[in-house]
């Protein structure tokens, strides 16, 4: 049956609502395909505003594997703004995509990628104006599937009633593993309904469906034990991982927006995973292990997105891009081969040490030098010691002296404050560390009007990672520290110019805290906060703490937990957390033991460069790390030439 | 030791294109913003040798001649580029065309000849449907319109509000004939003519002022399309601003190619 487009009807609106070009899709390298011919088709969903969602890679790579398959079709859709959100529902238009102006409904999976968890009352939004009943369980055959992705579907939980399935881990082979498994049951004449459908998924292995566990809590509250309740589904579901990223070169193809985004460039992950072992940094827990592109798919990579695109600026990500084994190769073969072609390279590696300066200074031959970023963390070397971020402060002022002789005008600190075990002092610190970055800056350049921007970010504690069982500081507590630091800076007038401080007000780290760490009974927060009016809650201007704490207080009423339970609250080693049962490939006991290594100051290097820690991660995934150096040398390479 | 860094000076020039491009569809909604970065990026796909300014921020050198609305379709839009070679202008437009997003449509590339070209742009024709509004109210509204001398409208600028002459620029306005877009209900046509100035009268300025002198209102919003830019002349006319360029010899004494789309009042396709 043909889905028709809704674009007719919402054509007239758009000149009503602001930047609609967000909503009108016909970027370079987007398309559709034949609905019809497709047998299984995938909607992916970014649930933030077009111009966050539109860069983010994981959307952009899925959607260009599920688009090249036959017989297979996916389209985006982005959350829509609160004008469009209204003009919607008084013209009965659901959700769409971008692509083909289809509506949401109406595919067979809706996946949903949430890079953090103030993304989980858009998903509302989303579902709501789409026509899919938000709870899973009121769903029925004509809706689609919807399935959880991304770094906060390491914890699902709070989200559990809202999707039918999470997926942990790389999405590249998951996909697809899923889109056959869709195209098997469909062609079966779909066999047992969407629960059927949803127990081959689970069966299969690889794919959470939170309504096939249940959950028993103790008096107190803890979890008492979350338990399959059939048979054919494992007791803790992995993550997925793939282990040879040269083989999955994506996006070959990356999508040029025509409304201004967040990040216009070519974006080349040159590895993923982390090892070295950044006790607060869920994102390094969860990737593991490393796994290298080699300098050659990473050089093609380049030349085949820029040809395809016609971006000016190349981004070499990673977590920790100066860290690939290669980089000296890479930032220098890149160097030469755009020299003169007015294309930019950069590296957003915040690596506190001189090689780091090098390779910023290498990728700005003859360009202007603006600011460098690197991020100590922690502000005393005690505190350092407990987040396993071993950068001393001789390391600092080396780094920046290296920076600002080399042309840099500032030097941009990023630290965290309510770090575990931290008291005042460790955040007093910063403003010592900043004025010696000063006057190492002064003397390095010659000169007065240098800057060190100090960016300061509260901490959440995340799952799978060792701080899992810490109590997080609360924002009150957080904000009467940063006040004191602020204090501290502005007191020596000889410096307080050349440092600007910047932190946002700690009241969204509790609502993050409490989503990232929440469990099922979190689910009736959401959805109270969504039905109070919550939306974007990643932006400042749509937050409202007060709304948040109305709805936790409502939904949490009787239950005997509440904000603080879930976030300051230290938990023990017995406490059954939350996702226990999603396994991220690390071992319980060596994240406790890596917590009780904190709380003792003792540091860990970092398993590329010294002996396996027993993390858990290769053996219980089968994998193993992968990095160089594969011995080559840069290709031969004609420089790039404008064309005459 | 400090280290100043490198201040490049501008390119030489060695040649200057004049394009005429339309934006179509559903990238009428794209901004003017949004032009600039997609045909900057165009420009770097299909690797032509764009002079840059000179300075710390160097930027390509391109000239955009009064660039429609957000919101407005045009057939007739038009910017000037500098290159540090001399290239072909046939081929310059199909590979800036292949490079542009379906709906960002080069429709001709001539080498500038002398004289300047905002100074052959100083007026427009424009197409505004008006679906949901009558004929005959939309035909009232104009007559009582063209019959005053001035029609003050306010419009939200980005320095706060302004009062324009909507009348004032109005050099033609009427009824235009339906087209066939198949649509039963109705939809008013006006066919309008603007003489350019500052700040620039724009079509919904003389929407707001058929409202002011006649109450037209409109259910949904207007669609509005450019049709033509160029030189106005007392009849209301527009002279093609490319034509000079087309009839003088290139700088290298080759005669310029004729492309097919050099009539200024082509019709839109249909459809997005």
């Amino acid at each position: 049956m043909p889905i028709e487009s809704v674009f007719a009807r919402l054509e007239p609106l758009l000149p009503r609502v602001q930047k609609p070009i967000q909503y009108v899709g016909g970027e370079r390298n987007a398309g559709t395909k034949d609905w019809d011919a497709a047998d299984v088709r995938w909607c992916l969903m970014y649930p933030d505003a077009y111009e966050v969602g539109l860069p983010n890679q994981g959307m952009q790579i899925l959607y260009e594997i599920l688009n090249e398959q036959p017989g297979v079709l996916a389209e985006r859709t982005y959350s829509v703004w609160a004008d469009l959100e209204a003009l919607l529902r008084e013209h009965g238009i659901p959700q769409f995509t971008v692509d083909g102006h289809r509506p949401v409904g109406a595919f067979d999976l809706l996946g949903v990628s949430f890079a953090t968890e103030l993304g989980y009352t858009n998903l509302l939004s989303a579902l709501d104006l789409a026509g899919i009943p938000i709870e899973a369980a009121d769903r029925d055959g004509s809706h689609p599937l919807v399935i959880a992705g991304g770094h906060a579907a390491f914890n699902p939980e709070p989200i559990a009633p809202f999707i039918d399935a999470a997926v942990l881990g790389d999405g590249e082979e998951a996909v697809l593993a899923i889109t056959a498994v869709v195209r098997d049951w469909k062609r079966a004449e779909r066999p047992g309904g969407r629960v059927g459908l949803l127990e081959r998924l689970a069966g299969a292995g690889g794919v959470y469906v939170p309504s096939f566990y249940d959950v028993d809590y103790l008096p107190d509250g803890r979890i008492r034990r979350v338990a399959p309740n059939r048979a054919g589904v494992p007791y803790r579901v992995s993550k997925h991982t793939v282990m040879n990223l040269d083989e999955w070169p994506y996006p070959k193809h990356p999508l040029v927006p025509l409304a201004e985004t967040v990040h216009e460039r070519m974006s080349v992950e040159i590895f993923r995973g982390c090892t070295r072992g950044c006790r607060f940094c869920q994102a390094g827990m969860i990737t593991r292990p490393v796994r290298e592109r080699s300098l050659s798919t990473v050089v093609g990579m380049v030349d085949a997105g820029l040809a395809a695109t016609g971006f000016e600026e190349v981004g070499l990500l990673s977590l920790s891009s100066a860290d690939h084994s290669e980089i000296g190769e890479i930032a220098k073969g890149l160097a030469d081969r755009y020299e003169g072609t007015n294309t930019s390279l950069s590296l957003p590696s915040t690596r506190v040490d001189a090689f780091n300066v090098e390779l910023a200074n290498e990728l700005t031959r003859g360009a202007r030098r603006s600011g460098l970023t690197f991020a100590p963390e922690g502000g005393s070397e005690r505190i350092r010691r407990v987040i396993n971020k071993m950068v001393t402060e001789e390391d600092l002022i080396r780094t920046v002296t290296t920076a600002y002789a080399g042309g840099w005008r500032h030097v941009k600190l990023y630290f965290m404050c309510g770090l575990p075990t931290e008291t005042d002092e460790d955040v007093l610190a910063i403003a010592g560390l900043a004025r010696k970055v000063v006057a190492a800056g002064r003397q390095a350049a010659g000169r007065n009007d240098i800057r060190c921007t100090v960016s300061i970010g509260g901490f959440v504690p995340k799952p799978h990672t060792p701080f899992q069982w810490a109590g997080q500081l609360g924002h009150e507590a957080t904000d009467a520290r940063l006040a004191k630091l602020r204090a501290a800076i502005g007191s020596d007038r000889a410096f307080s110019r050349a440092i600007g401080l910047r932190y946002h007000d700690g009241r969204p780290g509790t609502v993050e805290g409490l989503l990232a760490r929440g469990d099922r009974r979190v689910a009736g927060v959401i959805r109270a906060a969504w039905e109070l009016g919550a939306r974007f809650d990643g932006w400042s201007e749509h937050f409202s703490f007060d709304r948040w704490m109305t709805a936790a207080r409502s939904a949490l009423a009787g239950t005997g937990v509440d904000v603080d339970w879930f976030t300051t609250r230290e938990r023990e080693l017995t406490e059954v957390l939350p996702w226990d049962h999603l396994d991220a490939g690390l071992e319980k006991d060596w994240l406790w033991q890596d917590w009780q290594d904190a709380l003792a100051e003792v540091e860990v290097d970092d398993c590329r460069w010294s002996p396996c820690f027993d993390c858990g991660v290769c053996p219980a995934m089968g994998t193993e790390i992968q990095v160089g150096p594969t011995g080559q040398s840069l290709l031969p390479l004609a420089p790039v030439a404008p064309r005459s | 030791m400090s280290r100043r860094q490198p201040e490049r000076g501008a390119d030489e020039i060695a040649q200057r294109l004049r394009i005429h491009y339309a934006r179509r569809g559903r990238l009428r909604f794209t901004s003017h913003r949004d032009v600039q970065r997609a045909l900057e990026r165009a420009l770097r796909q299909a690797r032509l040798p764009v002079a840059f300014s000179g300075g710390f921020n160097r930027h390509p050198k391109i000239s955009y001649v009064g660039a429609a609305p957000t919101g407005a379709a045009s057939e007739a839009e038009y910017l000037e580029i500098s290159l540090t070679e001399r290239v072909r202008p046939a081929s310059v437009r199909a590979d800036l065309d292949a490079a542009l997003p379906a709906g960002l449509d080069i429709l001709e590339v001539v080498e500038a000849g002398p004289g300047s070209l905002p100074d052959r742009v100083t007026g427009s024709r424009w197409r505004v449907e008006l679906p949901g509004v009558e004929e005959e109210a939309a035909a009232a509204a104009i007559a009582a319109f063209l019959a005053e001398t001035s029609v003050p409208v306010e419009r939200v600028l980005k320095d706060g509000r302004r009062i324009l002459d909507a009348r004032a620029a109005v050099v033609w306005l009427e009824l235009g004939g339906r087209g066939s877009d198949g649509d039963p209900g109705p939809c008013a046509i006006l066919e309008l003519v603007v003489r350019h100035c500052t700040p620039a009268v724009r079509p919904d300025d003389v929407l707001a002022g058929l409202r002011e002198v006649a109450a037209l209102t409109l259910p949904v919003p207007a669609k509005v399309t450019r049709l033509a830019q160029g030189a106005l002349d007392p009849c209301g006319d527009l002279a093609d601003p490319l034509a000079t360029d087309r009839a003088a010899p290139a700088a290298d004494g080759s005669p310029q190619p004729v492309a097919a789309s050099a009539v200024v009042d082509r019709p839109p396709p249909a459809g997005a």
